[in-house]
């Protein structure tokens, strides 16, 4: 008798659990579902015109049909940008040739100090498909307001200055439409999940 | 009741794996009453003309302490700032008086957050170089430590694979 009750005690407790794993999974599901489709409808994508590390004009029609990644940074960062582009290659080298149907623009928001050949000697330490851009500070501005995101330059102690600049990594469609944000901070797997998505958009 | 033994003894390995993976590679150094934890810094992309270094600061006396400067052969000037992301948005500004470390009190200095920088590094650092360098303290004076280059944060777990693909 009392081993029939220690096992229905035993079921009830992993029925409980379950049903709490449950609870929380369908409740996390949720939360991300208006999430895309809110960031779906923003205005995310428009046009912008820049110059590549490598000196080659590259704009947002020179892109269509192409899924793509854009994040804005600069080389003076001393962390949220270079994490970027380490886990950005990592992810590429991962993805293997999946990461050839797509490209990865890293937007300088500090074209005062992140010359062509500055910008050209820092991407050697990245995967050799993401491009570096860069424009005067009028095509900068259009690129900013392109993907809705924020630069300020904002001076230091002793002269020197740094650059307030939102961090999200923005993954646009191949049809041109926003599809999401890649967060560095979220799992690993996830993030190569959002990406094998774009490259089948 | 064994079914629960057996959730128990999971919950306490995972948390065993979690604690010896972050302490395998710490390293301390101390001045007086200050201990300063696991200096580290990331490896650096090349040219890089800046980069973040992090530690872990802790004060046994009975007195508060600031962490005031510090300088190094390998940079141009160490500086102290504070990082904050809100809103998606990344803003850093200088710490002109330093850290203050309270009696008793412990204060990380980690990525996201306070933060020393390195302005022009010598060389671009590379995964486990150790960069020598003296951190100035208001009472505690001068301490020199190294701070050990590594690929991921300090607290992450170290990842074994997918090291490569990189054209450095
Ligand atoms: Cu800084």
């Amino acid at each position: 008798m009392n081993r029939v009750r220690l096992f229905r005690i035993c079921v009830w407790g992993v029925v409980i659990v379950l049903a709490g794993f449950l609870l929380v999974s369908t409740q996390l599901s949720e939360q991300q579902a208006p999430a895309e489709a809110s960031t779906g409808t923003a205005r995310v994508g428009g046009p912008f015109s820049l110059t590549s590390h490598e000196g080659e004009r590259l704009d947002n029609r020179s892109l269509a049909g192409r899924p793509y990644l854009v994040f804005f940074g600069f080389t003076h960062c001393p962390e949220i940008c270079p994490t970027t582009l380490f886990e950005l290659t990592d992810l590429m080298s991962e993805l293997g040739a999946d990461a050839d149907k797509f490209e990865v623009l890293f937007i300088t928001v500090d074209s005062e100090r992140d010359t062509q050949e500055l910008l050209a000697s820092y991407m050697t330490s990245f995967d050799s498909r993401i491009t570096a851009l860069r424009g005067s500070s009028e095509e900068t501005e259009t690129a900013l307001k392109a993907f809705s995101a924020y630069a300020k330059k904002v001076p230091l102690e002793g002269g020197q200055y740094t650059m307030d600049h939102t961090t999200g990594v923005y993954l646009i469609k191949g049809d041109g439409s926003f599809g999401g944000i890649l967060d560095m901070h979220e799992p690993r797997e996830t993030r190569l999940q959002k990406l094998r998505r774009l490259v089948s958009s | 009741m064994s079914c629960f033994n057996k959730v128990a003894i999971a919950l306490g390995l995972a948390s065993i794996t979690i604690l010896s993976s972050s302490a395998a590679s710490a390293h301390d150094f101390s001045a007086g009453d200050i201990r300063i934890g696991h200096p580290w810094s990331r490896i650096a992309p090349a040219a890089a003309p800046v980069m973040g270094a992090y530690l872990t600061l802790t004060n046994a006396g009975p007195e508060a302490d600031t962490l005031v400067g510090g300088s190094t052969p390998l940079a141009e000037r160490i500086e102290i700032h504070q990082m904050s992301i809100e809103g998606g948005v990344a803003r850093m500004r200088s710490l002109p008086d330093g850290i203050e470390i309270a009696p008793g009190a412990s204060v990380d200095l980690a990525p996201g957050g306070a933060h020393l920088m390195f302005i022009k590094p010598a060389r671009p650092f590379a995964e486990g170089d150790r960069i020598e360098a003296t951190l100035e303290f208001a009472r505690a004076g001068s301490v020199r430590v190294e701070f050990v280059v590594q690929r991921n944060a300090a607290k992450e777990p170290d990842r074994a694979d997918d090291h490569g693909g990189h054209t450095p």
